[in-house]
């Protein structure tokens, strides 16, 4: 397995677009750095980068990258390998490297712009974390629709479909709901219903840590509440982890089922 | 030639005062060593000068008008044993002294320096710390607090004093002073007429300044910084607010400038930078906001119910979250003239008002305001489009509710 994690990683570590994508952090990174002079509202402008195109380019990635190297997977499927090792293999391949230029180009303009001395490393450093789970819970999103549909366009009409119903149907739902049940106590509702989308999820996380989050005023000291204690903190890496591992767990038992 | 006696001995007679009026001079060497017994000497209109040096008093009574006046900072150390100076007279100067150490107590309201039920007097160029009430006017009328320094260090609201608290005063002048870490910077309570300018009110527990039934009065030119809760004015008349800085008033229940039940009031030229909340107005009527600037804040105007015939023109919108937040269908209130750095539309005849008008409140506030729940989307990419979407065809936010002439370019005034 790891050796196909490490060739399905230098692969792509090797493409062009690794290098596109590296290259827009780096300089999304660099700008909003060095021409705004603003920390605070250069994170939040990363926020929404990172809760709108972090899923949609892992997403669409995955799918990619499956469908292109069928002919690649076909090879390896004929050699004694197992098949759980050769899919996570790729998995971890392509999640790593799009982590790798993630992080990269946006750690290297904040590092040079003095990061790790200012008190604001743990904002940067939940951005990245929130970042790489979200790339992560993505790619495996991706390969889970892949593998289940032969059909290209089909696979990437899902995967568009997914990251809109993660992205942004999900809120819109909520919404509707809060808005039917606003006679009702919705700290507790809107607290779960948060932590079981990891894109929402993601954006709380970074908010609270911002100055921003005392605009969210009761509802915000609530959320403030829980994710502040240890409990909360274990609970919501914990419910990352799981958008990672169940989709991964499905992945794999697809992959020992089918057909190729 | 009478006549000419007689204003000669007018005159004379109206100097006797202060021609007998003395000098007395006290240091911690000399025969009159404490200013209590000074006091107690001193006849009406005397003048005492205090040596630099540290007097460890306190209840010092002043039943007579005198000048009290300090020379080289002189300490009066009150030992935390109560209060240090009560003014019981007409026409006291108190000048010049550091006063620390008042003593605290739930039960009376403790200050450095208090006025009661007295004309004429002044209070200057003091510095005052370690306190528990700073200056304390009561039933005073006609008097004036100059450029005093006043330092507390209060940590919970309920055992802290106020730095300068005004009740039943008026006709008071309240310039130049500067008041940091105490519960209220500057109170005012039944006072009317109160000119406050160039205060500098900044990190208190609760309100840097903080109005209760006091009508007619004045302020300009103040600084208002960092303070628990901003700015309160409630249930007063015809206040004129000019000139001020509301600045990083930062916190879940923060605002730059708190307005409830204000009347016939007029807000000019202040400037809300970096505020939780710019504005918070409740049950506010015929108000005029005229060329404020209020940037940077997370809502610069946060109107709640019954808020009826206010006018909003030529104010600057710059950078906040969100621009206005209202709660209601119905708008009673005029916007003109403003310019919105949100604002996109154009501007044809180059008269330098848009053509289209600007709607101040987005969907994703409206929202807020019904549900306070749904700010846990705040930022997401759904109330993005739906704010997108609102702004092109409006359907929810209240109808009247916009700026018929947004202006294209930054209000100067």
């Amino acid at each position: 397995m790891l050796k196909i994690i490490r060739y399905s990683f230098f692969d792509l570590a090797r493409s062009r677009w690794s290098y596109a994508y590296f290259l827009f952090y780096l300089l999304l990174g660099t700008v909003l750095l060095f021409l705004n002079n603003n920390l605070s509202g250069a994170i939040i402008t990363l926020m929404n980068v990172n809760i709108i195109l972090v899923p949609l380019i892992a997403t669409v990635f995955g799918v990619m990258y499956h469908y292109n190297s069928r002919e690649f997977t076909n090879l390896l499927l004929a050699q004694p390998l197992k098949r759980s090792a050769i899919f996570t293999g790729q998995y971890f391949g392509i999640a790593g490297s799009l982590s790798l230029s993630l992080v990269l180009g946006l750690g290297i303009p904040f590092a040079a712009y003095g990061l790790f001395r200012s008190a604001m490393i743990w904002n940067f450093a939940v951005l990245l974390i929130t970042g790489v789970a979200l790339t992560f819970i993505f790619t495996s999103l991706a390969f889970n629709i892949a593998l289940s549909n032969e059909n290209r366009i089909k696979g990437f009409g899902y995967a568009i479909l997914l990251w809109l119903l993660l992205a942004v149907v999900y809120d819109g739902i909520f919404l509707l709901l809060l808005a039917g049940f606003q006679e009702y106590p919705l700290e507790k509702f809107s607290l779960v219903a948060t932590v079981f989308n990891p894109v929402d999820l993601s954006r709380i996380l970074i908010l609270l840590k911002l100055d921003i989050s005392a605009l969210m005023g009761y509802t915000g000291a609530v959320f403030k509440q829980f994710f502040g204690t240890s409990a909360g903190g274990i609970f919501s890496s914990l419910m990352l982890s799981l958008w990672i591992l169940l989709p991964l767990w499905r992945m794999r038992r697809i992959a020992k089922k089918k057909d190729f | 030639m009478v006549l000419r006696y007689l204003h000669i001995a007018c005159v004379f007679l109206c100097c006797v005062p202060v021609l007998f009026a003395q000098k007395t001079e006290i240091c911690n060497t000399c025969k009159v060593s404490t200013i209590t017994q000074a006091v107690e000497m001193a006849k009406p209109f005397d003048t005492i000068q205090v040596k630099a040096g540290t007097y460890k008093e306190h209840n010092i009574s002043i039943t007579k008008p005198l000048s009290i006046i300090g020379e080289g900072m002189p300490v009066i150390d009150g030992e935390n044993k109560g209060e240090i100076i009560t003014i019981r007279s007409d026409s006291v100067t108190i000048s010049g002294f550091t006063i620390v150490n008042v003593g605290t107590s739930y039960t009376t309201d403790y200050a450095a320096i208090r006025v009661v039920k007295s004309r004429n007097f002044t209070i200057r160029d003091n510095i005052l710390e370690r306190l528990f009430f700073g200056i304390y006017l009561e039933k005073a009328r006609q008097g004036k607090v100059l450029n005093n320094t006043i330092k507390g260090n209060a940590v919970n609201e309920y055992n802290s004093g106020n730095g300068i608290q005004l009740w039943y005063s008026d006709h008071v002048e309240v310039t130049g002073n500067t008041v940091q870490n105490v519960r209220d910077g500057i109170y005012l309570e039944f006072s009317d007429h109160i000119d406050i300018k160039n205060n500098k009110s900044i990190d208190n527990l609760r309100y840097g300044l903080h109005f209760m039934f006091s009508n007619h009065n004045t302020y300009t030119s103040n600084l208002f910084e960092n303070n628990g809760a901003g700015v309160a004015v409630m249930f007063s008349k015809f206040i004129i607010m000019q000139d001020n800085i509301f600045r990083k008033n930062w916190g879940p229940s923060s605002y730059g400038l708190l307005l409830k039940e204000i009347t016939d009031s007029k807000l000019t030229r202040n400037t809300f930078e970096n505020n939780t909340q710019g504005v918070h107005a409740e049950g506010i009527s015929r108000m005029t906001f005229t060329e404020n600037d209020f940037a940077n804040n997370g809502y610069a105007i946060k109107i709640q119910g019954a808020c009826y015939s206010n006018t909003f023109s030529r104010n600057n919108f710059l950078y906040n979250a969100f621009d206005l937040s209202y709660s209601g269908r119905m708008n009673e209130n005029n916007f003109d003239y403003n310019y919105w750095s949100d604002y996109y539309g154009y501007d044809l005849n180059r008269d330098g008002i848009g053509d289209v008008p600007y709607r101040p409140v987005k969907l994703f506030s409206h929202m807020t305001d019904q549900i306070p729940e749904a700010i846990v989307l705040l930022r997401s990419t759904f109330t993005g489009l739906m704010d997108f979407s609102e702004k092109i065809t409006p359907v929810f936010t209240p109808p009247g509710l916009m700026d018929n002439s947004p202006k294209i370019k930054k209000n100067k005034w």
